[in-house]
Parts: structure tokens; sequence; C-alpha cells
């Protein structure tokens, strides 16, 4: 099915942008946030103009036609179902088959005079240039992983090893924490309001704690956080937040056992959920292997299970315990 | 449950097939390859995150890597079920986790 459209484009970001940037980076209307797949036209392109790549993620899409201010130049949009380039190469829908296929149905190679395009080096886990090549005669040339970074690979025609590197820094790793706080709010609430029935109000905060803890702390602490896997880490700072909820019961006026329960059901409950939601934040972050990941799996989710498990229990006992003693 | 990894990472190259094309070291985002004259050099191997760019670009085949979903969430489903680790659905991703973002 041919779409030979040429859809406008300019490098301005309007407010409506910003607005949808926002949703996206709260989960909001997750898969809405999409432009239509084709060919763009940047600027007043002629056909020795550039072709750059992208997915129809709107983020995406924006980051790339905002980077190009000034540049004249097309915009080929791969379908990959409103998800980032690099997250659709990895599963293949930026890939080969759907970049020659995009290149067929466009007309790309009557809009252009030249047959080389530029992709963003992120797209290479989904496409292989040599067979881009063969199939459709385009030579595939990647770009710097930041589209921020494509005016001076334009002037200099070359990357330099920093702009081939990811890096994730402070604000990367702090966009990611609204989309995490979104997906965890409802499990959060409802341990929350069954730990306020169950104990009080200071098991409920602790609840929370824990959540985040793992979902908003670990991901900004995560450079200065000791040892090196991410479970151990979230251990770490769970535990931390731990022994703040459980140094004050030592000191409450109550049984002996009793704040001793206390203490320790915060000891035993709240590091495995924040170590558990470290060990996810490894999808996150642009540096863990699955093989990593693999081996942080073995070695961390038995002991998690264990301690969580026993602090579960704690927590019944105790709640028992509250309800007999009034 | 399958079986514990015992290897820093899964990438395996042989040189006597590399023709210098340096795309290894162009798509990789880490720096794990270099170029070195006639054929590309490993020189940041513990740096590898599977993600196969430099696998799949490879025009001789001469890089192997075990490349993943890296989900957390979904390589944790299939170590407790002992089942395939599954890619995330075609609409949308990872079925509401954290990945992708």
């Amino acid at each position: 099915m041919a779409d030979r459209t040429i859809h406008p484009a300019t490098s301005e970001i309007t407010r409506a942008n910003r607005l949808d940037h926002l949703q996206a980076r709260w989960g909001y209307k997750r898969g809405a946030h999409r432009v239509q797949p084709g060919l763009y036209a940047l600027g007043h392109p002629t056909p020795q103009s550039p072709v750059f790549v992208t997915a129809n993620y709107s983020l995406s899409f924006d980051a790339l036609r905002s980077a190009l201010a000034g540049q004249d130049g097309y915009l080929l949009v791969l379908d990959t179902k409103g998800i980032n380039v690099w997250c659709a190469a990895g599963k293949g829908t930026f890939g080969t088959d759907e970049l020659v296929h995009r290149i067929a149905v466009t007309g790309l190679e009557k809009v252009v005079a030249h047959r080389r395009l530029i992709l963003p080096q992120l797209g290479a886990t989904g496409v292989a240039a040599h067979e881009v090549k063969w199939r459709s005669g385009f030579r595939v040339e990647y770009g710097p992983v930041r589209a921020a970074d494509l005016p001076e690979y334009l002037r200099t025609s070359q990357a330099s090893p920093q702009m081939r590197r990811v890096r994730f820094n402070l604000w990367d790793r702090l966009t990611l924490v609204p989309v995490e706080l979104v997906h965890l709010a409802w499990p959060t609430l409802v341990a929350a309001l069954l730990l306020y029935l169950l104990l009080g109000a200071k098991a409920s905060a602790a609840a929370v704690v824990a959540v985040l803890a793992g979902a908003a702390l670990f991901p900004l602490l995560l450079p200065w956080l000791p040892t090196r896997d991410f479970s151990a880490k979230g251990w770490i700072l769970g535990g931390l937040a731990a022994l703040a909820f459980a140094a004050p019961e030592l000191g409450r006026e109550a049984s002996g056992w009793l704040r001793a329960g206390h203490a320790l059901a915060y000891l035993l409950a709240m590091p495995p959920v924040t170590a558990y939601l470290a060990l996810n934040f490894t999808g996150s972050t642009t540096f863990t292997s699955p093989t990593a990941v693999r081996r942080e799996i073995f070695t961390y989710i038995r002991p998690m299970a264990i301690a969580f498990g026993a602090g579960a229990l704690l927590i019944m006992a105790l709640a028992i315990a509250r309800w007999i003693g009034g | 449950m399958a079986t514990m990894p015992k290897v820093l990472n899964s990438l395996r190259y042989d040189e006597t097939r590399c023709i210098g094309c340096d795309l290894c070291s162009a798509v990789c985002p880490h720096g794990v390859f270099a170029p070195n004259g006639r054929v590309a050099r490993v020189v940041r191997y513990e740096a590898c995150m599977e993600c196969g760019a430099c696998q799949r670009n490879c025009p001789t085949g001469a890089i192997a890597v075990e490349s993943g979903v890296g989900c957390a969430a979904a390589m944790i489903k299939a170590a407790l079920t002992g089942s395939a680790e599954v890619s995330c659905g075609d609409d949308g991703c990872c079925g509401g986790d954290s990945c992708c973002s």
C-alpha cells in the first residue's frame, strides 16, 4: 500500500507538544503518543537533502525535528507502534523489515537523488545495515546516540566517541521516576490501606516509604549506592529506610517482645520491596546485560521472598496480638 | 529453573572472520569494540550489555551475543516458571512494566 504523501514538519515544539511529552513521562495514555508513520519534509528539502530515520513515538520524533532546527531534510518515520527507538529496535519493530518496507511505500528512491540514510545509533540493535543495502539500495549510516548531537555530526561528518556512548545522568534517571510511581500507585495504596487496618498509620507509611525508596530514591541515588548488584543496592537503601522505622520502636512503651516484633517486621518486610523494585529498574537502565540480570534473579529472588514472607507472617501475628490485646 | 549463568556476558568474537568494516565500533553504545587497523578489537568486554547491535550489523557473522529483552519482570517470571523469556506485546510494551519508558 503506497503512501506517497510527504507530510510537512517543523522544528518548533509547541505547547501542545510539551503537554504530550509531560503526559508520556507520567505514563498517561501510554501508546497514544504517536505520529503517523511516513515521510516528512523538514524545512525546504531538495533531492540532495539528508534523510533521517526515527520511530513514531512522539518524544523520539520531536527530539529529532527540534534538534534539526534550521536544517532542511527528510524525516522517515517508521511504524514502531508508538515505542521509542531503543526499545522498538530491541523487539525488532524499529528493524530491517520495517525500514525496507517504509522506504518502498513512501517511494523514497524517487524523492531523493542519493542513497544514504542517517539512523539513530540506538536503532542498530534492530537494523542490519548490510541487509538494508542489498534489499533497498540505501546505505545506512549510524548517527549519534542523541539527536541533540546531530548538528555537530552533520558538520563534521563523524560521530565522536562521546556521541557514540549512552549515558545515564541524574536527569535521565529522574525522567524515569514519574512513570514508575504511576505504575505502583494502586498496589501501594492497597498495601497501605491493608497495613493501616492491621497495624495502624505507621505501618501504612512504611509501605509507602519502601516503595518510594525503590521507585524514586533508588534511581536518583544509583551511582552512589554501594555494591555492584542492583538488588543489593536496593536492599541497603530499603534497610536504611527500615532502620528509620525500626529504631523508634525499641524506645516505645510496650512489652519487650512486642517492640522487638514491630522492629523486626520493618526490617524484614521493607528491604525486599525496595530491592525488588531496584532489580526491576535494571530494565530501564542502559547498561545492565540480561546475563547480569539473570544472575541477580538467581541470587536474590529467594532471599527476597523469604524475608518478605517472614515479615508478612510477623505482621499478621502482630495484628492478631493487637486485636487480642485491644 | 534454567541454569545459573557463570560468565560475565555472552559476547563472543571471532577475529579471523573480521573484515575491518568497523560497524561494531560505530553501533556499540558502550565502546566495547574499537577499530584497530585491519580487524576490530574488543577493548571493554566487561561493559557489554548484550544489546546485540554489533552482531546484527556484522556482515560476516564474526560476532555472537545472546541478546534478550532485558525486562527484569519477564526474566523473573521465566526463572520462576521455567518458561521462555517472552518479549513485550506488539502493541505497547512490557505489559505496563517499567522498561521501555
